[in-house]
This record gives structure tokens, sequence and C-alpha cells, in this order.
């Protein structure tokens, strides 16, 4: 779960669709369970794109192509929009990414992703675009995801652009310390505030 | 600057983190059993107690049947989660509305109609649909299950404070034009991420001529465009609404509470980081034709072509329409109807089974049709046999279920099977969303209840 980051370098998992909503990340039957078993959530990543009706892989999604692998998933704009469900962010944890690279990201998502350690990188259009396009002509093209320095790189064509990460977060990633962690610190400001507005 | 928006979020800061988010004081935290118990085990991992336990609310409402709710829960994994939270309530201390709790419900209805959603608080729950409290003149967001942790544990919230919009509808509705048409029009034309990184003040004299119970419905909505959450700043209408309400406050306190209350609006020189004005008159019944609530047009109209949709869209787009098993260009009108959902946090109030009992009264359900009419709770459903609709609705061989989450997103017995076409007044046509296979029509209570009579998708206009 708490992972520290540094420099990622892999090969991506590329899901070109727009509006990947959570309800298609992990479907709300799943959504029972009383744990946060990151097994039983990865397993379940996808599901109904990823399973036929009768529980055999579907071998025209993505995750059952076995030319495309790696720790880093490329996703189309408005990934992860819909219902809150943390579930969704423990289901790509569970399943082994540490970054999801899209041109855009649902708020609640995002923020969930961050609380679990998968990090995810903002980039423009044409750098989602031309990463597609590098993955699609050579699956073995790697993403360089560079926390300190915020940059994301195209190993394939060397194109490389910053990456937005405040530095409170950037601090709590790379050394693996959640925002709980810090709230429970915060007792008396917390105690003054209430005093203020009684 | 000076918006409502930044009044009530400036109110609530505890501290700005340096170089990072603000610390956000949080008044109320509603907590239902799909998203919480893995907060409760961080909580026991820790060996931590909530903060202020007074301020937070436990509900079951996504599992619950909606029928026999006096007899165990058949689905063991569904029985488990409920009980689950009935006793991390007991062991926290936390107030608990049990399923057959007269106050129980779904807790985005129970909130509001028993007090607890205020003016000027900001509140939380780990679910999107949170922002319906926005109808308060609230701030009020979902978040994850970390983040339930986090508000357990201190009271607060780690957040970006987001961008303010202003969306204003003006003008008078015509006839049989509702708060979800305005709604699902607002997110036609914005998309479901056109409002991502916004919280959105509705105004505007469409929004004032609203009942709460619609205003209800349009902030529920907010997030189906990707807005943090959305709301209606308090007026008249609000007080009247909370007054004498169960944990409305009460005698001098209401008097200083209702003072203050009064002065959340935004500035007449209130500054918007984005405006957005519609008109009333553009807007007819509407009906969702793909696999996400921006994928909507007037009830007349048709599917847009292939060519009118942006190149990187245009997988997703036919993919959309072929899981729906529409045609660009195609209508709705017409089409065969097999299933009808009326309730859920969107459309599961007094007003919503009232409009649905006035398409109904005199006719009968069409043969083949199932219809589901799920009351969003305890208290919407005695309101209903109080005003006598459930003779209207039986008489139209119709029947009123128990209260709960239900059909809108099927965690409970309540699915559409495969394949088959359901007019729903809910929140997400996603692809599965009511059950695996099952395709969506999002619409109003009008809307469905004329596919209840007729048995294929009708503009309710011609019924009125």
């Amino acid at each position: 779960m708490k992972q520290k980051f540094n420099i990622i370098k892999s090969t991506c998992v590329p899901l070109p669709l727009e509006n990947v909503d959570t309800d298609q990340i992990i479907p709300a039957r799943f959504l029972k369970a009383t744990t946060r078993d990151e097994k039983f959530f990865g397993d379940n990543l996808f599901c109904d794109w990823r399973y036929n009706a009768d529980g055999t892989p579907n071998q025209n999604f993505v995750l059952n192509d076995p030319t495309y692998s790696g720790c880093i998933l490329v996703a189309g704009k408005n990934f992860g929009n819909g219902s809150s469900r943390e579930h969704a962010a423990w289901a790509i944890a569970g399943y082994g990414f540490r970054v999801v690279i899209s041109s855009f990201f649902a708020d609640i998502h995002r923020n969930n992703e961050l609380n679990n350690f998968v990090l995810p990188v903002t980039v423009s259009e044409d750098f989602l675009a031309e990463l597609f396009a590098s993955i699609k002509a050579n699956p073995a093209t790697e993403v360089e995801v560079n926390v300190p320095a915020q940059t994301v790189t195209n190993l394939a064509t060397g194109r490389s652009e910053h990456f937005d990460l405040n530095g409170y977060k950037k601090y709590c990633l790379m050394n693996g310390l959640d925002d709980i962690d810090f709230l429970l610190e915060s007792k008396s400001k917390i105690e003054a505030w209430e005093k203020a507005n009684a | 600057m000076n918006t409502l928006f930044d009044k009530i979020w400036d109110k609530h800061v505890v501290q700005i983190v340096e170089d990072g988010p603000t610390q956000l004081y949080i008044d109320r935290l509603y907590c239902h059993e799909v998203t919480t118990p893995q907060a409760f085990d961080g909580m026991r991992e820790r060996g931590i107690k909530p903060l202020r336990p007074q301020q937070i609310v436990c509900m079951p409402d996504h599992n619950t049947p909606t029928h026999d709710q006096d007899k165990p829960i058949e689905d063991p994994v569904s029985k488990k989660q409920v009980d689950t939270l009935a006793a991390n309530a007991a062991e926290f201390g936390l107030t608990h509305y049990g399923m057959l709790d007269k106050r129980n419900g779904i807790i985005h209805v129970v909130g509001p109609e028993r007090g607890l959603s205020l003016p000027g608080m900001t509140i939380v729950c780990g679910d999107s649909h949170t922002s319906t409290h926005g109808a308060m003149g609230a701030v009020a967001f979902g978040i994850g299950t970390s983040e339930v942790e986090m508000v357990m544990a201190s009271q607060c919230i780690l957040q970006q404070k987001p961008k303010s919009m202003r969306i204003s509808v003006e003008g008078k509705l015509a006839k049989g034009v509702t708060a979800k048409d305005v709604a699902l029009y607002i997110m036609s034309k914005m998309s479901t991420s056109g409002a991502t990184g916004y919280f959105v003040e509705y105004a505007g004299s469409v929004v004032r001529d609203l009942s709460m119970e619609g205003r209800l419905t349009l902030c529920n909505l907010s997030i189906e465009m990707g807005a943090r959450g959305g709301f209606v700043a308090p007026d008249e209408k609000t007080f009247e609404y909370i007054k004498g309400r169960e944990h409305a406050p009460k005698g001098a306190e209401w008097d200083k509470a209702v003072e203050y209350w009064k002065t959340l609006r935004s500035g007449d020189d209130a500054v918007f980081d984005r405006e957005i004005v519609y008109k009333a008159e553009d807007i007819t019944p509407m009906v969702t034709y793909g696999t996400n609530p921006g994928m909507g047009m007037g009830i007349e109209s048709s599917i847009p072509a292939l060519a009118s949709v942006p190149e990187s869209g245009q997988a997703s787009f036919l993919r959309s329409l072929n899981y729906m098993s529409f045609a660009p260009g195609e209508q709705l009108l017409g089409k065969k109807v097999d299933y009808v959902f009326c309730g859920s946090c969107t459309n599961g109030r007094i007003e919503d089974f009232r409009a649905f009992a006035s398409i109904a009264a005199g006719r009968k359900k069409a043969p083949g049709v199932v219809c589901w009419l799920v009351p969003g709770s305890w208290m919407v459903k005695e309101q209903i046999e109080s005003e006598g609709l459930d003779k209207i609705l039986e008489e139209a061989g119709f029947e009123i279920r128990q209260p709960g989450c239900s059909a809108c997103l099927a965690m409970n017995d309540d699915k559409i099977p495969a394949g088959k076409l359901s007019v729903s007044t809910s929140n997400r046509n996603f692809e599965g969303r009511q059950g695996p296979g099952a395709r969506t029509v999002l619409a109003s209570p009008l809307t469905a209840a004329a596919a209840a009579v007729t048995g294929v998708v009708t503009d309710p206009r011609t019924l009125m």
C-alpha cells in the first residue's frame, strides 16, 4: 500500500478510450467487500471488459493481450469520472499499476489514486496522442516518470513534459506518508478552529 | 472572489499547508455501508477513535432490499456489509439509522429531510452524490474511503480549493419540464468533464423558482459534469423547508441561525472563474441515448451523427451506441421499454412521486413493463401514503416498494436484466450500472411515468 516514489521506467498498457468511469474500472457488485484486499480488487479490474459473460478472458481486451505489459496505464481523456468509489483505485493498485497517464482526470478519482500511492500524471492532449501512437507502433515503448523532477518522458520519441504535483503531496509520495499521519498531528489547530467558531 | 462558495469554504479553513492543500473543517460526515468498512478498519489499525463522533451519522442504503426489510437480507455478502456498518457504528459510538428505523433511507434524501444538512455547513460522504446537500446552501462533496478515514480521525480533510463557477438558468420552465430536465440539459452542454475542478453555484430565476426537492435533484447531478459539488444560496424557501425538522435549530437558536443564513449569498461584486447562462425556453423534456449522463438530448431530437463527434471521442461514441443498440441519427421516441425505475437520491422524493402519479392517474401500467417505484426514505413513503398517491398508483397497476438505492446501481436484488431497456429517474447510464448488460435511458419522473403507461419512450407532454 504505502510505497515510496522516485523514478519509474516501464512499458505501458494503452486504453485509448475517453470518459472511462469508475463503474467500468470496478463494477458495483464488487463493492460489497468489507476489506481492502488489493488482490481481490486487482483481479476484478475492468471486469466487464476483461471477461466474457461466461467468465473466460475477453481476448480483445488489452489486459488479456500479452503484447502489452508494465506498471503504467495510459488512458484517454476524463479518466475515472462518476462514482467516488475508492475501490477503483484499489483495483488499479492491486493489478500492479503505479502510474496512470491521461490528459484529464476526474477530481475524486485523482485524489483516490494519490491516497493509494498510484500516481496520476496529467499530460497534454498532444503528448497523449503521440504516446498512444508510439505504443501502437512499438509495444516495447518505455515511459520514464521522474517524481523528484516532475517530468514524464516518452522514451521512444524523447518528448518530455512537466506534470503538476504540489510540494506537500510530492514529499508524501517520496517518503511513503499519508494524509492521516499529517492530520493527526494538527489536533491543536483543529481545536483552535472549533473554539473560534463555536 | 466574494462568492458564497468562498465565504463557506474560507470560514472552514483550519490551515493552508505550505505548497499543498487546504485543511478544511467538516461539519457533517455521513457514512453508508459501502464506502466505510475499510475506513473503520484503518481507524482500528491506527488505534484511534473518531475525533467528533456526534457529527457523524451512519445508515445503510445501497444494499437494502426494497421488499421484506423485516426479514434478514438474503444475499449473505450484502447482509455482512449492512451488519458491519451497524457493528462499526456501535463500536465507535456513532448515530446509526438501521434498516427498519423510520429515519432510514437513502443518505442524501434523509440528511436534508431530518434537518441534518443545514445552510453554511461543510458536508462530506464517501459517495459522489453528496453534492445533493448543496441544495440546502451547504458546501457538500463526495470523497473516497481514505478521506472518510481522515474525517473520522480529525473532522478535517485535505483538499485543493476548487475554482468557482456560476450556472444561471433564466426564464420560466415550460409545462412538462422539470429540475431533472434542467440538469440533463446542462450536462448535455457541459459534457461529463466540463465542470471538473469547479464548485458550481446554481442561480437565476429558474433555480429560484424550483422547489427544495427540485433543487436537491439539480445539485445531486453536479458530479455528472465533473463538478466537485453544486449548491443553491439559501432563501426563504430553504428556511421554510428546514423549520421544524428533527435536527433543525429551535427557538432562539433558530432565529440566530436564520440571521446568519441570510448572509449566505454571493456578493453583487462576486467574481467567478467561469459564468454560464442558459435559457429556460431552450429546455424540453430530456432523455439520454448513450452510456454517460452527458449524452443527452431533447426527447424529440435525434441521436447525433458520427461526423458531429470530435475524432478523439468517436471510438467511445460508437462503443456507447453499440452497447445501447442505438444508431446515430435515430430518435428514441417510440422505442419499446422493458423496465421503468422511479427512485434514487436524484428523484426519490415526494415531488417525484406526485409527478409520476399525475401521469399514472386514470391510466394503466402498460402490459409487459416491469416498474419499480422506490421511495428515497421511509418519510417519503409515509408522505406518499398520507397524500393518497399510493391508492392512485395501485389503481393504475403500480406498487410502492420499500426505500433504498435500489436499481440505481443494482447492489441489491433490483437488477435490470442484460439487454433490457430501462427508463430510469436515477443518475447514471454507465455500462452495467443497473445490472450487467442493462441499457439505461435517464429521464424525469414525468417521462418515466409516460413510458410506464405506454410501454414505449413517450413525450410526457402528450399525456398532460
